[in-house]
């Protein structure tokens, strides 16, 4: 278990930049979700602390120490990989064994065994401990393979977008069982993923990679409802939140392109905001389907989610996304109205995309 | 649905499978024909058309071991008869065997030089693929300046003809006197095959994913450690097959051996043929020689074959 900070780091392979200047911390027993597309520095972050690879600038902090010079055995850190991440010629048990057979631990045989034995009851995998890791299925793969971070307690658990390549069903078990494992272990998480509902379901805290820039760091709930800047906005929530550009004439939101008008007296509503290009942010789910409600639009598409229905509106040629109850009865191209939750609507700045609140 | 194949495609399976014993057969053929001349009695080795049914013998096999010379006069009928087995054989070519004054039966200089070439040949072999995986996994794991133009070099040492080079090293070898020994052609082996494992173990040790190594070295491995318990076990049939090639390379070489060896360390390839010189050849004793020549490959290529097959797919990681 470990505070982690990484301080201005650096990283450049050529001429090429995979982290700018990154700050990070992480708290110790914390659950940190690093979002972002392929590309963004995610993996690289990711190996900087695991010591795999070097920064170029910047320093490494594990528990307040510089680990600059340290290699990756004596970091005490475990890593999760998404794929290859078990040696192919050793059964499961053998596998759960490596760390611990490491001459930098010594750990004597009767413990090795005991926290094997226990390791395998947690993860439910004591019946495989005999067999070879290619007889394994994908999520007897990562069951493992988590198996063998969690068996060295290890001062802090990478892992590397360990569930993408599993099938939904078993994505979703593990990811609840992963979570319960973190908060029963109390342990430090850094967990890598392009996939919005795992940071939001797992993380305790949530960063936005960007292109090697942590655009936001915060907790899920905060991620959410008080995005940063439009690419946060957009990188969070399924469907993404509706940004509609326009300006804020006298109390009312005039969306420019789609030419239609929604009602924003917010309370809230920053200084200076009138008049200037604005983009608005409304999540699907404040977007109201009703009869009496101010704009006009037609039914593009439905999704039926079983919970809810996420439908596709089309004004003029342009779409946004709304959520409807399940029970609600909607036919394509069908004449609705639609209204918003002004006290949700989030302002960002249409030249620089952040969001007028945290502009301040 | 269950594939129906059709009589054209019976038809081609067929031909195919003809098509492949015919030429298993001509592969097959020279290695029959010095198998079957081995076991000839001499009279019958040299038959046209050649004969095909015989009683196979061993005194072929006994000339090539024990060392002979010409019978002055006959042997008397007492002498004969209180001969063993083998040297009767040898006294019904007109030979006997050498005896030194204590009358200890002498043996010929095959069994020596067969010894040389597996010293040889294994020697060389161990040390090129050693290297060549050290090095191989060096280049494929780390970043080194000039990657390409240093692999290149490395295969250029294989451009020029070996002959080429065969007087200038036979002239630098008398000079720091590895002339005729085992450690001149094992270093010369090992330079040859050097460059042929490198790239060939650099082919095997690339398809082994990093993860493993990495996934050790955050277990609390050093990289040498990690190297011989994960990389090592998984590049195991490309080892194999690199093995398999530098040890063929290295025992069927001629050029060198005759060039840089003449007794001590002379090598089998060129000791066999020397032999058809002195005297009327007797091709049954170069049969036997070859024989047991081939059997080391063979073996070797036997106890490696399911690696090999493996190897050869070039793909020997499961994805």
């Amino acid at each position: 278990m470990a505070h982690i900070q990484l301080q201005n780091i650096t990283k450049s392979f050529g001429n090429h930049f995979a982290l700018k200047g990154l700050n990070l911390e992480i708290e110790d027993g914390e659950f940190f979700v690093l979002l972002g597309e392929t590309g963004a520095g995610k993996t690289t972050t990711l190996r900087l602390i695991a010591g795999l690879e070097k920064p170029s600038e910047g320093q490494i902090f594990i528990d307040g120490t510089d680990v600059g010079d340290w290699g990756a055995a004596e970091r005490d850190v475990a890593l999760v990989l998404q794929q290859y991440s078990l040696y192919p010629r050793y059964t499961v048990r053998e596998n759960l064994e490596f760390p611990l057979k490491s001459k930098i631990r010594r750990v004597p045989d009767a413990e090795i065994k005991e926290r094997v034995t226990r390791v395998a009851r947690t993860l439910r995998i004591e019946h495989l401990l005999e067999r070879k890791t290619d007889r394994l299925s994908g999520g007897e793969m990562q069951r493992v393979s988590i198996g063998r971070a969690i068996v060295r307690k290890p001062r802090v658990f990478l892992m590397d977008e360990p569930l993408s390549a599993l099938d939904a069903k078993l994505r979703e078990a593990l990811r609840t069982e992963l979570k319960n494992l973190q908060m029963g272990l109390g342990a430090t998480f850094l967990f890598v993923t392009h996939d919005q509902i795992e940071a939001m379901s797992m993380g305790d805290k949530i960063g936005v990679l960007n292109h090697g820039n942590l655009v936001q760091t915060g907790t899920p709930y905060e991620i959410y409802n008080n995005p940063l800047n439009t690419f946060v906005a957009r990188a969070v929530g399924s469907p993404p939140m509706n940004l509609l550009e326009g300006r804020l004439v006298s109390g009312r939101a005039v969306i420019a392109p789609a030419s239609f008008e929604l009602p924003y007296n917010g309370a809230a509503r920053p200084s200076g905001a009138d008049g200037r290009p604005l983009v608005f942010g409304i999540r699907p789910e404040d977007i109201v389907l009703e009869a009496g409600a101010p704009v006009e639009a037609k039914v593009h598409d439905v999704e039926n989610h079983g919970v809810e229905k996420i439908v596709t509106l089309r004004v003029g040629d342009h779409l946004l996304h709304a959520t409807a109850p399940a029970r609600i009865e909607l036919a394509m191209e069908q004449d609705v109205r639609f209204g918003w939750n002004p006290g949700k609507v989030a302002l960002f700045d249409q030249a620089s995309g952040v969001s007028l609140r945290h502009a301040g | 649905m269950a594939q129906v194949k059709t009589s054209t495609e019976v038809a081609l399976n067929r031909l195919a499978i003809v098509a492949v014993l015919v030429i298993t057969l001509i592969f097959l053929a020279p290695i029959y024909w010095i198998a079957s001349t081995a076991f000839k009695p001499r009279n019958l080795a040299t038959t046209i058309p050649p004969t095909v049914l015989f009683q196979p013998e061993v005194s072929s096999f006994v000339k090539l071991f024990a060392k002979r010379s010409q019978l002055r006069t006959q042997p008397t009928p007492e002498e004969y008869e209180a001969a063993p087995w083998w040297e009767r054989i040898v006294m019904n070519g007109g030979e006997k065997v050498v005896r030194d004054g204590k009358g200890q039966v002498q043996m010929s200089a095959y069994p020596d030089r067969f010894m040389n070439s597996l010293i040889v040949a294994v020697t060389s072999t161990v040390l090129a693929v050693g290297m060549g995986t050290f090095t191989a996994y060096g280049f494929s794991r780390f970043k080194i300046k000039g990657e390409a133009d240093l692999l290149f070099f490395i295969l250029s040492t294989r451009m020029l003809p070996p002959v080429v080079v065969a007087i200038p090293m036979f002239l630098m070898y008398r000079v720091v006197g590895l002339n005729d020994t085992h450690w001149g052609l094992i270093i010369l082996y090992t330079a040859f095959n050097l460059s042929f494992s490198v790239w060939l173990m650099k082919g095997f040790i690339d398809e082994i994913p990093k993860e493993y190594e990495e996934a050790a070295l955050v277990d609390g491995y050093t990289r040498m450690q990690a190297f011989f318990k994960v990389v090592l076990p998984e590049a195991a049939t490309g080892i194999a097959a690199t093995a398999v090639f530098c040890f063929i390379t290295a025992w069927n070489e001629y050029a060198f051996a005759l060039i840089m060896t003449n007794r001590r360390a002379q090598t089998a390839p060129p000791f066999i043929p020397s032999q058809v010189g002195s005297g009327l050849p007797d091709w049954t004793v170069i049969a036997a020689g070859t024989f047991l020549f081939l059997l080391p490959v063979a073996i070797f290529t036997f106890l490696l074959r399911n690696h090999l097959l493996r190897g050869m797919s070039f793909g020997a990681i499961r994805k």
